[in-house]
């Protein structure tokens, strides 16, 4: 499934109905008359701002692998991957 | 390949942009450090970190836009492509979808092979800004053989995708356009183009259909195509199989499929089989990429000429072959090698330009090295170029001191000097010579005179063994001619 | 004790702020007695998840000693703490989730940055509905937090630790986030002043975020005077935010004292609908007869698609969610399944044991309406509606100032009483969703008692009003002494 979540067998049931409403609840939303208004994805009209091209950021490998729970070598492991 | 199919191709290619640092964070772009080194919070996907986008990134595509005749976006918008895979930290690829910084670009090939050498339009759909994924490694060492590793130092580096239209017709157009925007990028100095790094690579989608069929046949998409070589191959692969599997009365398969360069086959990629739906939707932590006019008349105003122009150039300046001009045209290092060495050079481009594309390409070939890194300099080979002009030396001989040059011997005159290689031009010397010949060989000269014309061949070749190839090859071929039809002369009663 | 006489806890930000100045105590001592409050009160609120205490009394000792060197800065020395969602350096950061329970942050949030480098002092983290996904703090990995007022209920949510704590009188202000009301609400279940600020104008750099384009930060204070402090140092531009917007951050504290005369204030007359509890609406509209009193006149406005504020949010907010919870994937950081067979698994499992039921519904509900076939339909359909709301807010600020009505339709419910039913929950947010749906600046303050439940006044302006928000704000609160009252057990 494309969230990557397992839900366990005794949720299901109540996952579903919580989700049915949720779902339910939403669906007011196809009575609104939008016909062409332009969809908003900001609350701010304003436009993106550009970064100069420059390496600010030193190597902190080591200190920001300490929060990762499987390393070798200074790689991140993951069970192995087939393409 | 059969003649009742009519093929079908679109490239998306991956140019990585030259820049210092990454898309949407400071860390490095640099190619090569220890895994993860280069992999700063925000590459990382850290939790709380946010995107700021690199201003080159944007003026590189904008560059690229205007190379190839394309709408440059005042509006554009970044988006996110949601999967999950492990080299992609954040679970979503932000990339360009809806609104691309480029649309509606154009090229032309000429040696595809596929319209009689006339240039063939190319249409380029689009081109969109979007940040590079990691690496995973699937043979760390031993013990290890359960896990891949990830190597996060490529996340986040920007990339230009360029999608084709599906206008292409055979492998051999595809290549010729791979290597047209190839050039295009390396002359805009946008990116390095490297293939052994990954900084330039290509995805194929390839479909058959039969020849007059209106609707496209069902499409593969292959990937992992890192080299022109490989792409021509894989794509010849590919459209052989499509027909076969069609002409055994089979369906194509709509998937991704992994090209394998040991075996020179694709096979379906395993951990693409799941039907992806990418919900692709505007990133909220970006806002939308505003250009004016402004803005694009100064990065206009920054174009240096672009291979199609200065191959025009070439043939109307230097008075090249159209085919010459392409090829000296197709990398901008090559082009301007030949310029320098021309400039530097008394003798004709013409000349010139057979030794670039002839002798000096093959030995960079032979050794693997750019032009960039030539162990002849433009002005050594001009100097080399020009005792030839100047009949110093034959182009055979020249050969013989290119490749002393090339070894690092001196230069094309301290060579010349110290093997005593310059030409005989002296009549007399040579008149010897020629006497000689004609002496020892009684019955070839007989032969000749009767009338079998091609043994002057024969003759000119046993001067140049007996000179040790120092002779002027056009006095000795008027003065054997001479001599072995006059024979009047042939007591040596002038000349 | 002060020379006023009261203990230091139960000092406001700005009172702290001038005994500090005077030299009638130090940092330390301050610092101290919060630590001393919470280390007393905290184990029956569980309005912590982690109490920094060393960390504390160090920065206090290095405020004061920058104070007997001459430095005079207002914020040098005050303790508060920080919600549990800001990223704090070398300080174990969960956003109340089990995910991030072993999570240490390696940098600091702007804000924390800001109010640090200011001179505040971090007393700790507070507790949190999981990734603010919540109106109740029962979301929390690390269990619910227990309202002041009446521990059987919910202090509001997301930002409830924070509300609590400051409640309690444990700190005097604590940093919350808002992305459908989780300052304002909890602010208002609590007798607590909340103040969401304008979309951009608090930076999110360090902020886990949860719905990018609601997410907003904000303050929970005891007095708006003290937001008006905090904000000044918190608001403005930061180059690594893209969504933070370049605009000067003007004197917050300066304008309070200003007249509201002619201030022209909206009623939204659907505010005042079925969905209100009577008690509220008594004391909302007594709040407005106060303003009226200080020369505010009343106009009534309409905001036409109000209803479908709530199910907008619930579709814009998940969808966001759940691509930025894609990140929690057991790989660089975060909880990771024990022995993952293959990669999907090592997906699956990882989350699903590191999420919560409420998070995982939000990512699944996100993944719904983003996915293909239903995003026409649901988020184009909701990022429309957005656009009606938010012009409805724009067309009701060409007539009034402000926007004034209730933050919320019920006082603090009872814990467990609204976790069966998402929606009824969602209902919660009615009257403070809309000013995150338009990016808009928000304020809740206290105005009334109902059952001795606290009851929140709600003022929400147009973009960057924060201004006259604050004022409006702090002159109702020279008139009124609600925001002076404390929960019995917390004197």
């Amino acid at each position: 499934m494309l969230a990557r979540l397992r839900i366990a067998d005794d949720e299901v049931a109540d996952t579903v109905d919580k989700l049915t409403r949720i779902v339910e609840f939403v669906d007011r939303l196809s009575q609104a008359a939008t016909g062409d208004v332009v969809p908003m994805a900001h609350p701010l009209n304003a436009s993106q701002r550009l970064r100069p091209d420059l390496v600010t950021e030193p190597d902190r490998r080591d200190e920001l692998q300490q929060n990762a729970p499987a390393v070798s070598d200074g790689l991140y492991l993951v069970p192995r991957v087939i393409e | 390949m059969s003649a009742a199919w009519e093929v079908i191709i679109g490239l998306e290619i991956h140019a990585q942009l030259a820049t210092a640092s990454k898309i949407f964070s400071g860390a490095s772009t640099a190619y090569g450090s220890e895994p993860n080194t280069q992999a700063c919070l925000i590459d990382l996907g850290y939790p709380g970190v946010l995107p700021v986008l690199n201003r080159e990134a944007v003026r590189m595509a904008c560059k690229f836009g205007l190379a190839v005749n394309a709408t440059v976006a005042r509006r554009s918008v970044f988006a996110r492509k949601n999967y999950f895979y492990p080299d992609l930290p954040k679970g979503y690829q932000i990339s360009q979808y809806e609104l691309p910084i480029v649309e509606h670009g154009e090229l032309f090939i000429t040696d595809g092979g596929e319209a009689n050498g006339e240039p063939r339009r190319i249409g380029i759909t689009r081109a969109h800004l979007e940040e590079d994924a990691g690496k995973s490694i699937h043979s760390i060492h031993e013990g290890l053989d359960r896990f891949s590793g990830i190597d996060l130092n490529r996340a986040g580096t920007p990339l230009l995708e360029i999608v084709s239209e599906p206008d292409l017709r055979s492998a051999r157009e595809a290549v010729a356009y791979m290597r047209k925007i190839h050039s295009i990028v390396r002359y805009l100095g946008i990116s390095d183009g490297n293939m052994q790094e990954g900084s330039f690579r290509c995805d194929a989608n390839v479909s058959v259909r039969p020849r007059g069929q209106r609707e496209l046949g069902t499409r593969t998409e292959l990937k992992n195509l890192n080299s022109f070589r490989f792409v021509e191959k894989a794509i010849n692969f590919e459209i052989e199989r499509q027909i076969d599997v069609l002409e055994d009365g089979g369906d194509i398969v709509q998937e991704t499929r992994l090209y394998d360069s040991d075996r020179n086959q694709t096979r379906p990629m395993r951990s693409k089989e799941e039907a992806n739906d990418y919900r692709y939707f505007p990133d909220p932590d970006l806002l939308p990429v505003v250009i004016d006019d402004a803005y694009v008349e100064a990065v206009r105003a920054t174009l240096p000429e672009l291979p199609d122009a200065k191959r025009e150039r070439f043939v109307a300046e230097y008075r090249l072959r159209n085919e010459d001009a392409g090829i000296l045209t197709m990398s901008l290092a090559l082009a301007d090698y030949f310029e320098a060495a021309t400039a530097a050079a008394a003798a004709k481009p013409g000349l010139v330009a057979n030794w670039v594309i002839g002798e000096l390409s093959a030995a960079l070939n032979r050794d693997g090295i750019d032009i960039e890194a030539s162990r002849v300099p433009p002005a050594g080979l001009a100097a080399l170029v020009d005792r030839i002009a100047d009949s110093t030396i034959s182009g055979k001989i020249a050969k013989e001191v290119f490749d002393a040059m090339w070894a690092g011997e001196g230069s094309a005159d301290q060579i010349i000097e110290a093997k005593g290689l310059r030409q005989i031009t002296d009549a007399a010397e040579l008149e010897g010579v020629v006497d000689a010949v004609i002496a020892q060989n009684p019955s070839q000269a007989a032969e000749y005179r009767a009338g079998k014309d091609k043994l002057i061949g024969y003759f000119v070749g046993q001067v140049m063994k007996a000179t040790g190839g120092k002779a002027n090859p056009a006095q000795v071929n008027a003065l054997l001619k001479n001599k072995l039809t006059g024979g009047e002369l042939s007591d040596g009663g002038g000349s | 004790m002060t020379d006023a006489g009261s203990p230091l806890h139960t000092l406001t930000l700005t009172q702290i702020a001038d005994g500090l100045s005077r030299g009638d105590f130090s940092s330390r001592e301050v610092t101290r007695a919060c630590l001393d409050r919470i280390a007393a009160h905290d184990p029956a609120l569980n309005a912590f998840i982690t109490v920094t205490a060393d960390e504390a009394l160090a920065a206090a000792d290095a405020a004061d000693a920058k104070r007997a060197g001459g430095d005079t800065g207002v914020m040098l020395g005050l303790p508060m703490a920080h919600k549990d969602i800001f990223c704090t350096r070398g300080v174990k950061t969960s956003c109340g989730s089990r995910m991030l329970d072993d999570f240490v942050a390696p940098y600091d949030a702007t804000v924390v940055e800001r109010l640090a480098g200011a001179g505040i002092v971090m007393l700790g983290k507070t507790n949190m509905d999981e990734f603010a996904m919540g109106s109740s703090n029962e979301s929390s990995f690390y269990g619910p937090v227990r309202n002041p007022w009446d521990r059987e209920r919910s202090p509001g949510g997301s930002s409830g630790g924070s509300s609590a704590a400051v409640a309690a009188r444990l700190v005097p202000a604590a940093t919350g986030t808002d992305t459908g009301g989780s300052i304002r609400q909890p602010a208002a279940l609590t007798g607590t002043v909340g103040l969401k600020p304008t979309y951009g104008r608090v930076s999110r750099y360090g902020m886990i975020a949860f719905a990018s384009s609601l997410d907003q930060a904000g303050v929970i204070t005891r007095s708006v005077a003290d937001a008006a402090l905090l904000l000044g140092v918190m608001a403005g531009f930061d180059e690594r935010d893209s969504t933070s917007i370049e605009q000067p951050v003007p004197d917050y504290a300066a304008g309070l004292g200003e007249s509201i005369d002619g201030l022209k204030v909206g009623i939204v007359r659907q505010h005042f609908d079925a969905g209100l509890d009577a008690g509220c609406a008594g004391a909302v509209r007594e709040a407005l007869a106060v303003l009226e009193s200080r020369g505010a006149t009343l106009t009534e406005v309409d905001l036409p698609n109000l209803d479908l504020s709530v199910p907008t949010y619930y579709v814009v907010a998940p969808a966001e969610c759940s691509s930025n919870l894609s990140r929690f994937d057991g790989v660089r950081f975060g909880h990771r399944a024990e022995d993952p067979a293959d990669l999907f698994d090592l997906y699956c499992r990882s989350r699903a044991e590191g999420f919560g039921a409420e998070v995982k519904r939000r990512i699944m509900t996100g993944t719904y309406v983003l996915s293909a076939g239903y995003y026409d339909a649901y988020y184009l359909k909701a990022q429309q509606v957005r656009q009606l709301i938010s012009d409805d807010f724009r067309q009701a600020f060409e007539h009034v100032d402000l926007i004034a009505g209730p933050t919320s339709p019920t006082p603090a419910f009872r814990l467990g009483d609204k976790t069966d039913d998402p929606v009824t929950m969602y209902l919660n947010d009615i009257y403070t969703i809309g000013a995150n749906l338009a990016g808009l600046p928000g304020l809740s303050v206290p105005c009334g008692l109902v059952d001795g439940l606290p009851v929140g006044l709600h003022l929400v302006g147009p973009h960057f009003a924060e201004q006259s928000l604050l004022r409006c704000g702090h002159q109702y609160q020279l008139e009124t002494d609600w925001h002076r009252r404390c929960p019995n057990d917390y004197r």
